[in-house]
């Protein structure tokens, strides 16, 4: 793999890390339950990006199938916790 | 990755442009997430990454695992179209759960009836 190749990676991997950092900064701190959501929100979609570029770094599609699973439970979670604000329970 | 010392110099141009820019949206928008001030202006943030972080990401996959293999890859279009169907689902649920729970509360930004709301001039207040 070239050189510039690898260093790109390794760069959209630090970005990929920090915007994870802020998602959990959000997601720890948040003043409300629905900041922690939104922060949850972005810290999976952070995860996701960084396991399909991790992917790119190994050269291996395995990671592929992690972050299509991390989409789906994430979605699933998200989409819990906002109906547990909306009306206080998930399956009514 | 040892085979890979043959690869076009195009597309590794194309895939180390499509990451970096990728990923930097994605950390524009989650540093909007950290710097916005109300609730409902820090849920428009992380959608840039849900949109064009992904679609770049992916795309920069694509490109390196086609040109990698002796076939086109294309097992990406679903973390993209499944994030863009995914992502306005999930947001509108959650707005409207902050919107039920401002009001509530009386709390924020939140007009009652009438007042600020954006639904004003749309729909005729039935008190006037």
């Amino acid at each position: 793999m070239s050189t510039a190749l690898v260093w790109s990676i390794d760069a959209a991997l630090v970005l990929l890390g920090l915007a994870m950092a802020c998602g959990a900064f959000r997601m720890l701190w948040g003043p409300r339950a629905q900041d922690r959501i939104v922060g949850f929100d972005s810290l999976y979609v952070s995860a996701m990006l960084l396991l399909l570029t991790f992917g790119i770094r190994t050269g291996s599609m395995l990671y592929f199938e992690a972050a299509l699973m991390i989409a789906l439970l994430g979605f699933v979670g998200t989409v819990a916790f906002a109906k547990f604000l909306l009306r206080g329970e998930v399956i009514e | 990755m040892n085979g890979a010392q043959e690869l076009p110099v195009l597309s590794v141009i194309l895939t180390a442009v499509l990451l970096i820019g990728g990923a930097a949206i994605t950390l524009f928008g989650a540093l909007g997430l950290l710097r916005l001030r109300t609730f409902y202006e820090r849920a428009h943030a992380p959608t840039l990454g849900t949109t064009l972080g992904t679609g770049c990401i992916a795309a920069a996959s694509m490109i390196y695992f086609s040109t990698l293999g002796t076939w086109p890859v294309l097992h990406e279009v679903l973390v993209i179209g499944f994030v863009t169907v995914t992502t306005p689902v999930t947001l509108t649920i959650l707005v409207r759960a902050a919107l039920l729970r401002d009001r509530f509360e009386n709390a924020g930004d939140v007009a009652q009836n009438g007042g600020r709301s954006s639904l004003k001039g749309i729909r005729p207040n039935p008190s006037e």
